[in-house]
């Protein structure tokens, strides 16, 4: 019986996540593991459609924006229940991706990133320009938390964390579960060649437009419990700049994989808050280590660290092969 | 049950393939020979909706098929096992059969049916079934890419180049094989630079060259065509 198994590992990740309120001496790290676990969401989003249908989207802080802003206008303007404005403004997300889709996905490769890089700037705009909706650069004050579901109240650092903490487990559940479907093997079959998907009868535009759609999901639920979290909410969390924070955290954490999303956006957060201390020159850390993982390891640390695993398997099972070899020649 | 009229295709400003009739009857193997880039693989393209037709009208069992999408023909039963043995590298042969049937994916029994009948045909297929596609050797590729396309039930198969930098055993394998699905009652479309092998097993063929068709005629026709042999049989 080998104790480092897979699923335990899982299991003990869990088990950690949910003591760690109680492990934790104060609530500033309950504060920036939540954050990170909802750019978590919003990374995985990304990583559906640019890591497993090979679209690359620079439009998805902008769609993170839009779920962020569709719960802050419908709790704080129309003073809509939090539950069914978090609903509405996932849908309300899907609903613009759908429309964007249908034009961003006649386009491929860079000429997709380029449009979807100007789609993002575009939300960007409307959101910092449109006052009287928005109110711009004044930005969105005094969002409620989350409401309470019976007794269950959502006012302390603790329980916001566990609510996020849910949501991101039932997140990763679904992308497994999307993954490892038929679903998933669809968009896969798509990244790896879309003419070949097309000849074994594959509808490329319904599948890239699902694909799509789901992803601008994740992150408007994303957007939505930032929101929730923060209580106030500036068009800045639309700019590029975002993206590409979102961008690295998958490229370090290894884009096309499950875990990647995770890894990279834990890691990333907590080093740039190890290193506040040296201000905007992080940028000199980051820049250099992005480089070199893109080089080294395109798929990232968990794209790496599946590589090692496989590898280390191939070289059991030549092993338990060649001992078979050897006891074979000397019977 | 197949037929091309006057078909022409156009990749911008260049002419992949122009005045093409082709006419396949239902059973029949049908090969079409031709160089490297002489229009076999557009002409292909053109049949299953990825490349638009400029020109001409394809039917199908009677019904225009011209300009209808790629997955709708697949669903009406043309299918096309695409050259160099495209496979999904990463996707256990297992994986990659079943990706084949995706228009049927709904009929998990009838799947079923389809995989036994593909692994009765490349038995190899079954011992490795759990296989990374990207590990088989280039003959078990080729049948990975064949077994793929059987998966959808096609009523027309189009095989293009499936003896393309096989060793001479597997291609004599390869022609059987073709010859055994014919006899299911699947009608077949060959392309291939093979001339010989091709034109034992085919009831005719079309001689492509710079896109479009120089000469037809039956099997044994084009066996006896001086020009042909020079061209491809090389005696």
């Amino acid at each position: 019986m080998r104790i480092l198994t897979k699923r335990n590992g899982i299991i003990a990740l869990i088990i950690f996540a949910f003591s760690f309120p109680y492990i934790a001496q104060n609530d500033y790290y309950l504060h920036m593991l939540t954050l990170s676990f909802i750019w978590a969401i919003a990374v995985y989003g990304i990583n559906l459609l640019s890591g497993y249908t090979g679209y690359l989207s620079l439009a998805h802080a902008g769609f993170f924006a839009i779920g962020a802003y569709s719960l802050g206008l419908l709790t704080v303007k129309a003073e809509m229940n939090f539950w069914l404005a978090l609903i509405c403004a996932c849908l309300i997300t899907c609903a613009i991706g759908f429309l964007i889709g249908l034009i961003a996905l006649r386009t491929k490769e860079h000429f997709f990133a380029i449009y979807t890089l100007c789609v993002g700037y575009i939300i960007y705009l409307v959101i910092d320009k449109w006052e009287g909706l928005t109110e711009g650069v004044r930005g969105l004050i005094g969002i409620p938390a989350p409401g309470n579901i019976g007794p269950i109240t959502f006012d302390t650092a603790a329980s916001q964390y566990y609510l996020v903490l849910i949501f991101l487990l039932a997140v990763i559940l679904i992308m497994y579960r999307i993954i490892r479907s038929l679903t998933g093997r669809t968009y896969m079959a798509i990244r790896n060649s879309e003419d070949l998907a097309q000849t074994i009868g594959i509808s490329t535009m319904k599948n890239k437009l699902t694909a799509f759609v789901l992803s601008t999901f994740f992150a408007g639920l994303a957007g939505a419990l930032y929101a929730s979290f923060i209580r106030f909410i500036g068009p800045d969390i639309g700019s590029t700049a975002i993206m590409f924070d979102l961008l690295m955290y998958l490229l370090v954490g290894g884009i096309g994989t499950l875990s990647g999303p995770l890894v990279g956006t834990l890691l990333l957060v907590i080093l740039s808050q190890n290193l506040q201390f040296l201000q905007e020159y992080r940028m000199l850390i980051f820049g250099p280590l992005l480089t070199v993982i893109i080089i080294f390891y395109p798929r990232g640390i968990a794209g790496a660290f599946y590589d090692w695993q496989r590898k280390r398997k191939d070289n059991e099972l030549s092993g338990v092969r060649g001992e078979l070899h050897i006891k074979a020649e000397e019977g | 049950m197949l037929k091309l009229t006057d078909v022409a295709v156009n990749y911008g400003s260049f002419t992949a393939i122009n005045h093409v009739n082709i006419e396949v009857a239902e059973g029949e193997i049908v090969v079409l020979l031709g160089a490297n880039g002489a229009g076999k693989s557009t002409t292909f393209r053109s049949i299953s909706g990825i490349s638009k037709l400029s020109k001409g009208e394809i039917h199908f069992q009677g019904i225009p098929i011209g300009g209808r999408a790629p997955d709708k023909n697949v669903r009406e039963g043309i299918v096309q096992c695409a050259e160099g043995r495209k496979l999904f590298p990463q996707m256990t042969v297992q994986e990659n059969l079943r990706m084949g049937a995706y228009v049927h994916r709904k009929k998990k029994a009838e799947i079923k049916d389809s995989l036994e009948y593909v692994y009765h045909l490349f038995p190899i297929l079954k011992e490795k079934h759990h296989d990374e596609a990207g590990s088989l050797s280039g003959g078990q590729q080729q049948m990975l890419a064949i077994g793929r396309a059987l998966m959808s039930k096609p009523k027309l198969l189009m095989l293009d180049e499936p003896s393309v930098g096989l060793a001479p055993l597997i291609v004599e394998q390869m022609f059987q094989v073709i010859e055994e699905i014919n006899r299911e009652g699947i009608t077949i479309l060959l392309a291939e630079q093979n001339a010989n092998a091709a034109l034992s097993i085919a009831d005719k063929g079309y001689v492509f060259e710079n896109g479009e068709i120089v000469v037809q005629g039956t099997a044994s026709e084009l066996l006896a065509n001086d020009e042909v042999r020079k061209a491809y049989i090389g005696a």
